[in-house]
């Protein structure tokens, strides 16, 4: 695979969310608008390329059996780290996504790019591969805050597009957290069969 | 690269325990970086949110705070605003348990009289997109306006519980929450000021 | 009666998988059928009670006593995981039977974020340790009580005909929108 197309993958054909379907907690949970997607994005895709990084370098260092618990702790050290960064730099972002920060850890995302790739491949591919998933995974909450906070409280990251008592709330709540995404995917799915 | 490291007991145990020892001293070395910027940033916050409910003061709220226990977990806090050593007003921090979302925290600017100068929200878990308009609604004009008016001459809870405040639209139980906090906090203002 | 607030509201009121947005993988995934449906929720019950005692312990005695706060996560996340192989290899040698029932799913809760979410939350809602765990078995239930559902209106759907561009995990989530928007229902009881 060129780095090109290794690069690009995470958008659409890899895309975390809309084709792998993981990390659907805080795709769920942090996209109540635009702005939230987007930092929770960023969170994952610094994570992501850190993790990756370490891994690919100590992988051959751990042992097989450990190898699980042995990322489990690299991961969750960088998890902490931004977790505190942005308390310190970002506070308002920190708690409007609040415990989402922490749960990173468990984003089945960063733990699989680093099982089925990172752990196998070398320095540069792997942080490319973190940076592409990263992206394609900010995107896809970005994507899918902007369209709930437009339909739910018409703005888009806060600049008013129509007059919020046109807004459907439920969009801004669980529920039309499912049905957005359920019908994005239902798109994309249609997009990448044109394609093929 | 190095050859694959075998999984003896000896390895496992040597390499689990320095990855652990590398990442502790990693994130206890950030934390060390960001200990002092997070509370400012959390100071930073309470201070901004007395200033926004009180007129322009002199003192230091924070350092004559009178701390009212109500509870195991909750403590109502009052903040006086001094200027040239006179009593402008206070902010009050209030909760209430009523909300939707269980309960929520807001900051509540009284004048000594227990007029209500202004408030802010300051932890909800109330639905998202809620909290934008309460820190709006009621400070609007009319019934729905909580500002300038006294909780000893208006009645401060909502229109369909016949009292003097119009409900959010939709939200009648966070806005019931919100005055039973608001309520609270003037209480307990009136209470310490006697 | 506060007990009986706590229960109440984790499982209906802010059911973990339908209003916050925590184990929604497990949700969608092991959602196929009610009988692993069952089983998955059995295995999480299980799972969260015990981690959150365990976790709670060592947050007040090990964390809060050194001030070590800024280790929870990387703590939390290790403690949820060995506890979940000791489970494993605890489960297969003394009761074959229930390691039958539960093992395929145990492997699955390590990354369940609703595991390691309960652990952390009832830290931030300064629970005492009685509470902690009233909550966590209360929340394990409302998940698992949301997943069995799930699973059941799942069940049905493969009888239905659905457009084509639907079918599989869009109509999946729309279910589950329709699934949440019954549970806000619940909102304001207590």
């Amino acid at each position: 695979m060129s780095q090109l197309n290794n690069l690009t993958k995470g958008f659409l054909r890899e895309n975390p969310v809309f084709v792998l379907l993981l990390g659907m907690c805080p795709t769920l949970g942090t996209t109540t608008s635009a702005i939230n997607g987007l930092g929770m994005g960023l969170a994952t895709t610094f994570v992501l390329i850190m993790s990756n990084m370490v891994i690919s370098l100590v992988a051959n260092l751990i042992p097989d059996k450990i190898r699980i618990p042995g990322f489990i702790v690299i991961i969750a050290s960088f998890v902490t780290i931004v977790d505190m960064t942005i308390a310190a730099y970002l506070p308002s972002l920190h708690e409007s996504l609040g415990l989402f920060i922490p749960l990173i850890v468990v984003n089945c995302i960063v733990l699989g790019r680093a099982e089925s790739f990172a752990s196998k491949n070398s320095l540069i591919p792997s942080a490319i591969d973190g940076l592409s998933m990263g992206l394609g995974f900010s995107f896809a909450l970005t994507l899918l805050g902007s369209i709930r906070e437009i339909l739910g409280s018409g703005k888009i990251f806060n600049f008013e597009v129509f007059n919020d008592q046109y807004g459907m709330l439920v969009f801004v709540l669980a529920p039309g957290g499912f049905l957005a995404l359920g019908y994005i995917i239902a798109i994309i799915n249609k997009i990448k069969k044109a394609i093929s | 690269m190095s050859k694959k490291i075998k999984s003896s007991f000896k390895n496992m145990v040597l390499v689990l325990f320095s990855v652990t020892l590398i990442a502790s001293a990693t994130v206890a070395y950030v934390y060390q970086l960001t200990k002092e910027p997070i509370a400012k940033a959390k100071l930073n916050k309470q201070i901004q949110a007395i200033k926004d409910v009180v007129p322009p003061f002199t003192n230091n709220p924070f350092k004559e705070k009178i701390n009212i226990k109500v509870d195991d977990k909750h403590t109502i806090v009052i903040f006086p605003a001094k200027k040239n050593g006179e009593l402008i007003g206070a902010a009050v921090k209030t909760y209430t348990q009523k909300a939707f979302g269980g309960e929520f925290w807001i900051m509540v600017g009284f004048k000594p009289d227990g007029t209500i100068i202004n408030y802010s929200i300051l932890e909800h878990k109330e639905t998202p997109g809620l909290g934008s308009k309460m820190d709006v609604w009621f400070k609007e004009k009319g019934k729905k306006s909580i500002i300038n008016k006294n909780p000893s001459t208006t009645k401060f809870t909502v229109s369909k519980d016949g009292g003097d405040i119009d409900a959010i639209t939709a939200a009648t139980i966070s806005s019931r929450a919100f005055l039973d906090a608001v309520e609270r906090g003037y209480k307990a203002f009136i209470k310490q000021n006697k | 009666m506060e007990y009986l607030l706590i229960i109440i509201s984790a499982i209906f009121v802010n059911n973990i998988v339908l209003t916050q947005f925590l184990g929604i993988c497990p949700f969608l995934g092991v959602s196929k059928k009610v009988s692993t449906a069952v089983g998955m929720g059995g295995a999480v019950t299980f799972v969260m009670t015990l981690a959150t005692l365990v976790t709670y312990l060592i947050q007040k005695e090990i964390l809060d006593t050194f001030g070590i706060q800024y280790m929870q996560t990387i703590t939390y996340i290790l403690v949820i995981a060995s506890l979940v192989q000791m489970l494993e290899i605890i489960l297969k040698k003394a009761s074959p039977s229930l390691y039958q029932a539960l093992g395929v799913f145990l492997p699955l809760i390590t990354t369940n974020c609703a595991v390691l979410g309960v652990a952390i939350m009832v830290i931030q809602k300064n629970y005492n340790l009685l509470e902690s765990l009233i909550f966590a078995a209360a929340t394990a239930i409302g998940f698992a009580l949301a997943l069995v559902l799930f699973a059941g209106l799942r069940e049905h759907l493969d009888l239905m005909r659905i457009p084509k561009g639907m079918k599989g995990t869009p109509i999946a989530l729309v279910t589950a929108g329709l699934l949440a928007m019954a549970f806000m229902g619940f909102a304001g009881i207590v």
